[in-house]
């Protein structure tokens, strides 16, 4: 049984099919990269996996259970977080907020609770704080923690975005394009921290226009284009697909 | 601090105002009331409510008739306006599951527009414009509450009560949540975050103590009609918490207290009161967008796609 298992999904939007059956798979503790052109369908799929579309035909299995169709934040609650290409933090928040944010699946105080500040919410308020400068510190931004999150940098507001999907403690993590915008120092800094995520145990699908940090971390890649799989499997066998150059050269390259 | 301020509110009775003062601070108190719970729909939630008088009007109905024909304590009158409230801010955050902005906005102003005319019309539950008279004094545990201090006393302690409850709904799990899906939906709901669940929630909660202070002037006005609970009260608590700043609590309370008691001082200008009124509103909203104690950061919030 694979960790993500995809079979067959589609999505289209009127005449566009932005998603082209699509199989694909994950299992434990893999990075996996996902690129192509501008407009293949990546970030598509990324919203099918976690529930904003709801596929056209085609299914989805998370450790064996079938999630198609299932609204987004159960599916966060399932096991799935995500980051956003077009950065969407809570800006007006600071950035521990941020991250209690996206402790809010494995967290649990009721109503009650929170209005009698009972012991049992002063327990968990304590819990997900430390939780959240753990997280914080994982990604280096404790110093930054009571900073509103408008005020950060754009790498570490990228960084922010991925520390609030780890809160939720997820199966698997979905980036999309984390690289975007960051200089190549922030670049270094970021391949790093996401080779670090494997030693923590979390199994990464990740969208990134960047080939070098691509090809340097993944362990297995696959190749849309015009919203079809056109090509998987190693860095090596990527780099030196024929198709998967046409697609990013143009015929004839 | 806090300690000093409510000792301070408890001794304003002794201080010899008149009843004419008296009744604005009570009146005060009962906007206070409205305007925080407000507050949590529009301030916290971000959901612009037009209809927050028509769940003052249902606490106020249910508990007056409740009084009249049962004669029952405040305690229970008032919880029972609360929670009548509640269930109709429950219905109406149903519809927050298709409608977003202003087109939500135009259902609550809809709602409104509703609980009015029923109140005109149901002739043999409400008396329709004749509204309901000989509203019993509020009694609690055989304390019969008749005089301005007391009224002042219960109201006070219906704010501490709401101020209570709502400041630590916000800082929990729950309240982060609520400002999560005002600052960004999408990436509240990717956060785990049920949004139908808290916005219902938000609604249910914010009725509940609209509700209580409806219950609070059916007992101490002793009469209410229809035209008590109007679309332009609605606008009125809007105001306050707009004025106050919204997502904050001291502010939206400020709020009232000043919409309340401008009006007043100015009566001797007779009808250039409401043009001043109206012209004070204009000019802070220009030089003070966030309200007098709210986030200067909260407006305008930088969208980056
Ligand atoms: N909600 C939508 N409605 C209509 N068309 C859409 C919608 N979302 C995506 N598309 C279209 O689907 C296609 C795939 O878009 P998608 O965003 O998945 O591409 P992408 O691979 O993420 O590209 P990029 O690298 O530019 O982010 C595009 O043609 C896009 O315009
Ligand atoms: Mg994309």
């Amino acid at each position: 049984m694979h960790k993500l298992q995809i079979q067959g999904l589609t999505k289209r939007f009127g005449g566009l099919t932005a998603v082209n059956n699509i199989d694909l798979h994950m299992d434990d503790n893999e990075i996996i990269g996902l690129i192509g052109p501008n407009g293949a369908g990546k970030t598509t799929l990324f919203n099918m996996i976690t529930g904003m579309y709801i596929p056209t035909s085609g299914k989805l299995f998370y450790q064996g259970q079938d999630i198609t169709g299932i609204k987004p934040y159960k599916i966060t609650d399932i096991g799935i977080a995500r980051t956003f290409q077009n950065i969407r933090l809570f800006l007006m928040m600071t950035v521990l907020e941020n991250v209690l944010i996206g402790l809010h699946t494995r967290t649990n105080t009721n109503l009650f609770d929170a209005i009698t500040k009972n012991k049992r919410y002063r327990n968990e308020e304590k819990t997900s704080h430390k939780r959240a400068i753990e997280i914080l510190e994982m990604v280096g931004l404790k110093e930054r923690k009571d900073e509103y999150s408008k005020n950060l940098s754009y790498g570490e507001q990228r960084k922010l975005e991925i520390a609030r999907a780890m809160a939720s403690n997820p199966g698997i993590l979905l980036l999309d394009e984390p690289a975007a915008g960051m200089n190549d120092n922030e670049t270094a800094e970021l391949t790093r921290f996401i080779k670090t995520l494997k030693n923590f145990g979390l199994t990464v699908l990740l969208i990134e226009h960047d080939m070098r940090l691509v090809m340097n971390i993944c362990e297995r890649i696959y190749v849309f284009d015009h919203g079809s799989k056109i090509a998987e499997g190693s860095p090596k066998e990527i780099q030196k697909n024929q198709q998967v150059i046409e697609a990013y050269l143009g015929k004839g390259a | 601090m806090i300690i000093l301020f409510i000792s301070f509110m408890t001794l304003i009775p002794f201080l010899g105002f008149s009843p004419y003062i008296m009744r604005i601070m009570i009146l005060s108190g009962i906007y206070i009331i409205l305007a925080l719970s407000l507050n949590l729909l529009t301030g916290f939630t971000g959901i612009v409510c037009l209809g927050h008088a028509a769940f003052y009007g249902i606490g106020a109905y249910t508990s007056a008739l409740l009084a009249i024909h049962f004669d029952l304590s405040f305690v229970f009158t008032a919880i029972a306006g609360g929670v009548v409230a509640a269930f109709f801010g429950l219905l109406l955050g149903l519809p927050t599951l298709r409608l977003n902005g202003t087109y939500l906005s135009m259902v609550t102003l809809g709602f409104c527009e509703i609980v009015r005319l029923v109140g005109l019309n149901w002739m043999s539950l409400t008396r329709g414009p004749m509204g309901l008279t000989g509203i019993p004094f509020p009694k609690i545990l055989g304390w019969v509450i008749d005089r301005d201090a007391e009224y002042f006393y219960l109201v006070l302690i219906l704010i501490i009560m709401t101020w209570v409850i709502l400041n630590n709904l916000i800082q929990s799990r729950a309240g982060i949540a609520l400002i999560a899906i005002r600052e960004d939906e999408v990436a509240a709901e990717a956060m785990g975050i049920n949004i139908l669940k808290y916005k219902v929630l938000a609604f249910a909660i914010s009725a509940f103590f609209a509700g209580i202070a409806g219950s609070f002037y059916a007992h101490y006005a002793s009469f209410i009609n229809p035209q008590s609970f109007t679309f332009d009260e609605s606008i009125q608590i809007l105001s306050m918490v707009i004025l106050g700043g919204m997502g904050s609590n001291l502010g939206v309370a400020l709020g009232a207290i000043v919409l309340v008691s401008v009006p007043e001082m100015l009566r001797g200008l007779q009808e250039y009161r409401m043009l001043i009124y109206g012209a004070v509103l204009v000019i802070m909203m220009l030089t003070r967008p966030q309200g007098i104690l709210g986030n200067p950061k909260a407006l305008k919030i930088p969208r980056n796609n």
